[in-house]
């Protein structure tokens, strides 16, 4: 949806210029949610209640990790379906080893460690998957994570049965998951950190501008010595990290381990947060900080459906249109560019 | 590379410094790529501090000998030679360890990247990971600074000029130390004034003792530069000459060599009624501006011009590949506004691109599917299969298509194989009016006659050809009138005696007085 335009345009003739130049400065984003959360204000006397400023941010915190992690992956010209599916692997192996080393006797902190350990290794397990397959087998990223997606949520299910995990140490649940730090759920904490984190990596490190070179133009990247494969297959690990991560925090807040975490569902708005953000699905474009904002546009138009009691089979549709126009914009958006 | 001495090297022939070991020496390299020979036998010897210019047409397999030095390509056979050093198994990466550097025509630029990242890339400063960008952004401003380069480092490499972009690639090969520097063509997109600044670096560097190999079609400046020229003729050294009393005239006769008159066969001319008309033509992307040109039934319409001079959007524009956004074009008498292939071919018109597996082919499927691609309307939704593969059998031999096998893959075939492939297509429907985009590149000289022997036929079966061609000789040789292209304008119209290498050469090398 990132709006370019020339830059050495003398002077915009029209006003609808003058607009898009304004819009190209700022970003749509920005604008978009600044107009949305104004309209909510003055229409919804409940939307600019604290309980339900929280609620939005719990629920945009969540799906930024998700989303960065998906962003990762555009970056580098690939994506990745398998983040839904993920969210469930890492809450129900990281609850079933945390409930069984918790049942063992094993002292709280390390049942945690344990669990955090396995739900997050077995997460990493599958963007290693994903990564080897598109950069050294070179399958396209839709097959390979269609095939880990179905993979995980089946080890999901298989391992639990669909049913709850339940046993989790008092300390995880109400000591993490539920608590309140800064007077902020500690998972908007948590999520706010990560991506500081993932800003902090894509603008001081060798990471930022090693993953754009490998997503912009494959071919100068190789030839200049950056290492693709390698960088290819980092950013699918990282993806599917923050995915695990995603789970671990959704399985601490919920008290339990459950396959139906994450799913399809979440796959979708992670896509959907990137592209609105700007992130190019052509790859080599795309911030986290934008990938924060969409992620707050997507939870306000869902709270906002959710408090005009649209039904939730509806939204679904509304997701999905808002999918397509993003992935429209962004490709109008290129065209424009070209032409210049 | 490993260190040792220069004991048993012999400096070959034609090494102008006999003594010392020569910087670069390459000899009997060959290179062939699937069915289609790109190098047989080339050799070049680079000294330090001299520039050395490579020569040939299109496809004699200059750009791939710049890709085999740069180590993009590995050589199927011959020596390549550092230092004196036998060499193998180069890499990119350790090419520029090496010293060598290489600027080519496509760009090895991230375009979503900045100027500084694009010059640091793959060897970015940093500690522990983290970079260092104040670093980075002083180094990259004082290298630009040095070039003479008017350019920010912060700027995003995409929204640059196409001239700027080459100055980066340029600044980016010499951000580290370099003994040999190949330059692709590296004036095609600078003005009269980059140009001047981009020989004065070319000067700087040589005296500092840096190899340059230097590719370019521009004769003025091979003659300002050179030290030293190579010619490449289909793949092969033909001759290494010091450039001391070079002329325009003398290298002209180098590039082109011998004259192949056996090779193209004798066209008849019968000038019928005008199929296709074109008049004040000018495409969205302004590639062409205001073309105006006539093809008759008949005859062979040729269009010459340098790569990139607007001459195969022509007539992609007609056959509704480009976006046309003025001028008009009449077919058959009609007035015609393309809008796309499938429209085209219903109106008669085929379009054979150059690039005939990014466009053309589906390697995978067999010689009869792609050949009956283009007529699939006309089996009213219902494949026939025997009738289908009788018609393609009879016309792939009449094309002597060898071996005769119409189920092979494509993918399979040779280059001439692989155009007799595509010709059937516009066998495959009635059809008036052929363009033909660089019909004979990547294909061997025997293949060449026979796709020559049909474009006779075609015109003495009274069609309307389109010859759009980089190699001269076939143009014109084969034309009956010819269109010659600078810079998106029809800069001359030629026609029987006046078709003359030297008349087109005059416009193609026309300064641009801009």
């Amino acid at each position: 949806m990132s709006v370019h335009l020339p830059s050495h345009h003398p002077q915009p003739q029209q006003f609808s210029d003058r607009l898009m130049l304004a819009v190209a400065g700022i970003g749509l984003l920005p604008l978009l949610l600044v107009a949305l959360v104004a309209v909510l204000a003055l229409t919804e006397p409940r939307f600019l209640g604290a309980v339900n400023l929280l609620n939005i941010l719990r629920t945009a915190s969540v799906l930024a990790v998700v989303a960065s992690g998906q962003m990762l992956v555009l970056i580098v010209g690939g994506f990745d379906l398998s983040v839904g599916a993920v969210v469930a692997l890492s809450s129900t192996v990281g609850a079933t080893a945390m409930a069984g080393v918790a049942a063992s006797g094993a002292s709280p902190a390390l049942a945690v460690t344990a669990g955090c350990a396995a739900g997050l290794g077995a997460g990493a397990v599958v963007g290693l998957v994903n990564g080897l397959c598109v950069a050294v087998l070179k399958v396209s990223p839709f097959m390979v994570t269609l095939g880990t997606m179905s993979a995980a949520s089946g080890v999901a299910l298989l391992l639990t049965n669909g049913i709850p995990v339940y046993g989790l140490p008092d300390g995880f649940v109400s000591g993490f998951g539920r608590a309140v730090w800064l007077g902020l759920p500690s998972a908007l904490v948590v999520s706010v950190v990560l991506l500081g984190a993932v800003a902090v990596m894509q603008r001081h490190t060798l990471a930022g501008p090693a993953l754009r070179a490998v997503g912009g133009n494959l071919q100068a990247a190789r030839v200049s010595g950056v290492a693709v494969r390698g960088w290819t297959v980092a950013a699918y690990v990282g993806c599917a990290v923050l995915a695990s991560l995603t789970g671990l925090l959704l399985t601490a807040r919920i008290g339990s381990g459950q396959a139906s975490l994450g799913g399809l569902n979440m796959t979708m708005e992670s896509i959907a947060t990137a592209v609105i953000a700007g992130v190019s699905l052509r790859g080599g474009a795309g911030r986290v900080e934008m990938v924060a904002l969409g992620a707050v546009f997507l939870a306000v138009i869902s709270n906002a459906m959710n408090l005009s009691r649209v039904d939730s089979k509806a939204q679904l549709v509304v997701l999905g249109v808002i999918l397509i126009a993003a992935v429209a914009l962004d490709e109008l958006g290129k065209r424009r560019r070209v032409r210049v | 590379m490993a260190d040792s001495h220069n004991g048993g090297f012999t400096p070959g022939p034609d090494g102008p410094g006999a003594e010392a070991p020569p910087l670069l020496m390459l000899s009997g390299i060959g290179k062939r790529f699937g069915g289609v020979r790109a190098l047989g036998n080339a050799s070049l010897t680079l000294t330090a501090g001299s520039v050395h210019v490579l020569l040939g047409e299109n496809g004699a397999g200059k750009s791939t000998l710049i890709n085999i030095i740069a180590g993009s390509f590995g050589p199927d056979g011959g020596t390549y030679c550092l230092d004196g050093q036998p060499v193998r198994g180069l890499t990119p990466q350790r090419a520029r360890q090496a010293g060598i550097s290489a600027v080519f025509q496509e760009f090895s630029l991230a375009p979503n990247l900045t100027v500084e990242e694009n010059l640091f890339l793959g060897r970015e400063r940093h500690r522990l990971g983290v970079l260092d960008r104040r670093a980075m952004r002083l180094r990259a401003q004082a290298v630009l600074d040095d070039l003479g380069f008017d350019i920010s480092p912060r700027q995003r490499t995409g929204d640059l000029s196409r001239a700027h972009q080459q100055m980066v690639e340029i600044a980016k090969a010499l951000m580290d130390p370099v003994k040999v520097l190949i330059l692709d063509e590296p004036t095609a997109s600078l003005t009269e004034a980059e140009t001047e600044r981009l020989f004065a670096l070319v000067d700087r560097l040589r005296a500092e003792g840096v190899g340059i190999i230097y590719v370019s079609h521009r004769l003025r400046e091979i003659i300002r530069l050179a030290d030293r020229i190579t010619v490449l003729r289909d793949g092969c050294t033909v001759t290494s000459i010091d450039a001391a009393g070079v002329t325009e005239d003398g290298l002209v006769e180098l590039m082109t060599g011998r004259k192949m008159e056996a090779l193209y066969p004798q066209i008849p001319h019968a000038p019928g009624d005008a199929l296709l008309e074109l008049s004040g033509l000018t495409l969205a992307n302004r590639t062409v501006e205001d073309v105006s040109l006539i093809a008759r039934a008949g005859e062979i319409t040729g269009i010459a011009g340098l790569v990139g001079c607007g001459k195969s959007e022509v007539i992609r524009a007609v056959y509704g590949l480009e976006t046309v956004s003025s001028g008009s074009i009449r077919l058959k008498g009609q007035a015609y506004s393309p809008s796309g292939p499938a429209r085209a071919l219903t109106a008669g018109v085929c379009y054979f691109p150059s690039d005939r597996v990014a466009e053309g082919l589906a390697l995978g499927r067999p010689i009869r599917e792609n050949a009956s691609m283009a007529a699939l309307d006309r089996q009213r939704g219902v494949v026939r299969r025997g009738q289908e593969r009788s018609f393609i059998k009879a016309t792939m031999d009449r094309l002597r298509l060898r071996p005769a096998n119409i189920e092979r893959a494509v993918g399979t075939l040779s280059g001439g194989n692989r155009q007799k492939v595509m010709l059937a297509r516009g066998l495959t429907r009635p059809t008036q009016v052929f363009l033909f985009d660089e019909p004979t590149v990547g294909i061997d000289v025997g293949a060449k006659a026979e796709v020559y022997d049909f474009l006779r036929d075609l015109v003495r079966d009274g069609a309307a050809v389109v010859l759009v061609s980089s190699d001269l000789p076939e143009v014109l040789h084969l034309s009956n009138r010819l269109y010659v292209m600078h810079r998106g304008h029809i800069a001359a119209e030629l026609t029987g005696a006046d078709i003359t290498e030297a008349q087109v050469l005059a416009c193609f090398f026309q300064e641009d007085v801009a």
